[in-house]
């Protein structure tokens, strides 16, 4: 056993004392999970309802909970690693410790992507919404959204930059009442509390399965919308006090919130809107929720989901920021990027480089691409993310077994969560390939030249010992 | 193992590899859309001429709602009626599964071989 113990407070072999340059360790349990279900509770709000429009109302249902199945086993798996490899980079860190550096640039990258795509995609939301808004109370034409999602993303960045805390307990606030908001139309709309307009049998009638069991295996690339970025809890695992408590404390209450969020959205919107008007989130329904609430009848409804759609993309784009930022300046401090990138702000100790360069990027997509092809390409990112993690895992308790360090949290039944996931990723790949085929190539391409772009050029820079920063001993097979 | 020691890198090297980045990354979502080739467009097979709600398939509660929502008949037509295509070739299926475990084997393959370097650098003979 390594003299190195991540459970403890004073020998964690974290933060200032494992690297050079420590960004601020002051984040508890709740600004993880404020993290985590931050950017994902977005997913709720807007993009999973493609689901509905590829295989039917019931398929996204199955799409769901399947995808659900998929997230507890990427977050059991992350709370196990994570709570051990605390460092800033999140699943990136954890490649390069124990797969290898050009698989680590890979999951570099995936992160970066899956975020930076993700914030995209909330911007656009959060414009869209604000011309609805704009037409509710009386603008006539069609309003710009554009200097909308340009100053969602300028402020947001500005408010990363300034400093972690207040990042995230602002998440904190506003995540909290984008939850509440939907626990609200819930017992408002279902019968629980009043009189209840939910007519699923009714809805449904004649268009149960409108593409038979296809559609259901095609659900699936959207329905991991519904919990796309719980895994961006790790990227706190620097700043935290306790990366040993709050990772897996974080990371699994987030999981559960998501799947009671995921489940009642789609028992409220379902059984409100028709699915071709649900299912299309371009032409139809972009934001489910807020729908569901204008057919209510309620305006203190409507003013509730309006707000817990904005704040939730809020939330969301906030957190994609901290983390895309947080994965780009791990690399860049490794020199698997430009050295320049692995800058901590000398006063508000944040990755300011980092945060800064990804903002042209997000305005790239945010301004230039559809939001379907946009959230495509962040699930493509994620996806990929999710299939090196039960390698990953399998890995590490390969060259690390239990009794060799030790563990802040120890995953169950390994490698049954491990085996699940890569069944479900492949699952998931044959129901992107049904209509994202071309995308998910051209993505792959993309990687492969990155790849070797990496190997043959870029590595070279990169210090070999060095970037082996765990206090832990040397892995058994080597 | 002997220590390596890394060159480096001049201000504008660094500019170019984020260059080459950008534009990668940029392309590769770009360049499907730019070519038509990206996504799954849903299309109209079989359009209804002068259409009703029971034409278009919708029973009363549906068509209640869609009317709810501020639509009529003709502006739901496309919406209703649009579908998927999920006809695929074995071919294409087979190409995917090919290219996405070569991927993932030439990601273990060399980052095995750049794993063991670092290894031997960062703990040498100990165990």
């Amino acid at each position: 056993m390594a003299d190195i113990d991540i459970t403890s407070q004073t020998m964690d072999g974290m933060g200032p004392h494992g690297t050079k340059v420590g960004l601020l360790r002051v984040l508890g349990p709740a600004h993880v999970w404020a993290l985590g279900v931050g950017i994902v509770l977005v997913g709720e709000y807007m993009g999973w309802n493609f689901a509905v429009g590829k295989g039917g109302a019931y398929a996204a249902l199955i799409a769901c909970w399947f995808a659900g199945i998929l997230y507890t086993c990427v977050a059991m798996i992350d709370s196990e690693v994570t709570s051990t490899v605390a460092a800033a980079g999140g699943q990136y860190t954890q490649a390069k410790h124990i797969v290898g550096p050009l698989m680590a640039f890979n999951v570099g990258l995936y992160l970066v992507f899956a975020y930076t795509m993700l914030e995209a995609a909330n911007a656009i939301t959060a414009g869209y919404l604000i011309s609805v808004v704009a037409g509710m109370t009386g603008y006539a034409g069609e309003l710009d959204q554009r200097p909308f999602i340009i100053l969602v993303i300028m402020f947001l960045a500005w408010l990363n930059y300034r400093g972690v805390l207040a990042t995230l307990t602002f998440n904190l606030v506003i995540t909290a009442i984008a939850f509440i908001a939907i626990l609200v139309l819930f017992l408002s709309t279902s019968g629980v509390l009043g009189g209840g307009i939910m007519q699923h049998a009714a809805l449904f009638e004649g268009h149960e399965m409108p593409y038979g069991w296809i559609g259901v295996l095609a659900a699936m690339h959207f329905g991991l919308w519904y919990y796309l970025g719980i895994e961006g809890t790790t990227q706190a695992a620097e700043e935290v006090r306790s990366p040993a408590r709050a990772l897996p404390f974080g990371t699994l209450a987030g999981i559960m919130t998501l799947l009671i969020a995921a489940t009642l959205t789609w028992y409220v919107c379902s059984g409100v809107l028709p699915w071709e008007f649900l299912g299309d989130g371009v032409n139809g329904s972009v934001a489910p929720l807020f729908d569901t609430a204008r057919l209510s009848g309620s305006n203190g409804l409507i003013w509730l989901l309006g707000f817990g759609t904005l704040f939730a993309t809020l939330a969301s784009a906030n957190g994609c920021i901290n983390d895309a930022s947080r994965a780009w300046f791990a690399m860049g401090r490794d020199k698997y990027l430009p050295g320049w990138f692995g800058a901590v702000h000398p006063r508000y100790r944040t990755p300011y480089r980092s945060i800064i360069f990804l903002v042209p990027i997000a305005l790239i997509f945010a301004l230039g691409a559809p939001l379907d092809q946009v959230i495509t390409f962040s699930i493509l990112s994620g996806l990929l993310e999710y299939t090196f993690m039960p390698l990953n895992i399998i890995m590490f308790r390969r060259k690390w077994p239990l009794n060799s360090i030790k563990r802040g949290y120890e995953h169950p039944f390994h490698p049954l969560p491990a085996v699940t996931l890569l069944a479900l990723c492949a699952l998931t790949f044959f129901a992107v390939f049904l209509g994202y085929g071309t995308q998910l190539v051209a993505m792959i391409g993309f990687y492969i030249v990155v790849s070797l772009w990496f190997h043959f050029w870029r590595y070279r820079f990169v210090n070999r010992g060095a970037q082996f920063t765990m206090p832990w001993p040397k892995p058994q097979g080597y | 193992m002997a220590h390596y020691e890394p060159p480096k890198q001049s201000k504008a090297s660094q500019l170019f590899d984020v260059i080459v980045l950008v534009i990668l990354t940029v392309g590769a979502l770009f360049v499907p859309i730019w070519l038509k080739m990206a996504g799954a467009a849903k299309s109209v097979t079989q359009p209804v001429e002068n259409p009703t709600w029971e034409t278009l398939g919708q029973t009363p509660a549906q068509a209640a709602q869609y009317e709810a929502l501020g639509y009529d008949p003709a502006s739901a037509h496309d919406l209703i009626l649009a579908r998927f295509d999920y006809s695929f070739s074995a071919g294409a299926l087979i190409a995917m599964i090919v290219v996405i475990v070569l991927y993932y084997v030439l990601m273990l393959k060399f980052s095995e071989v750049e794993y063991r370097e670092v290894i031997a650098e960062k703990f040498g003979d100990r165990r």
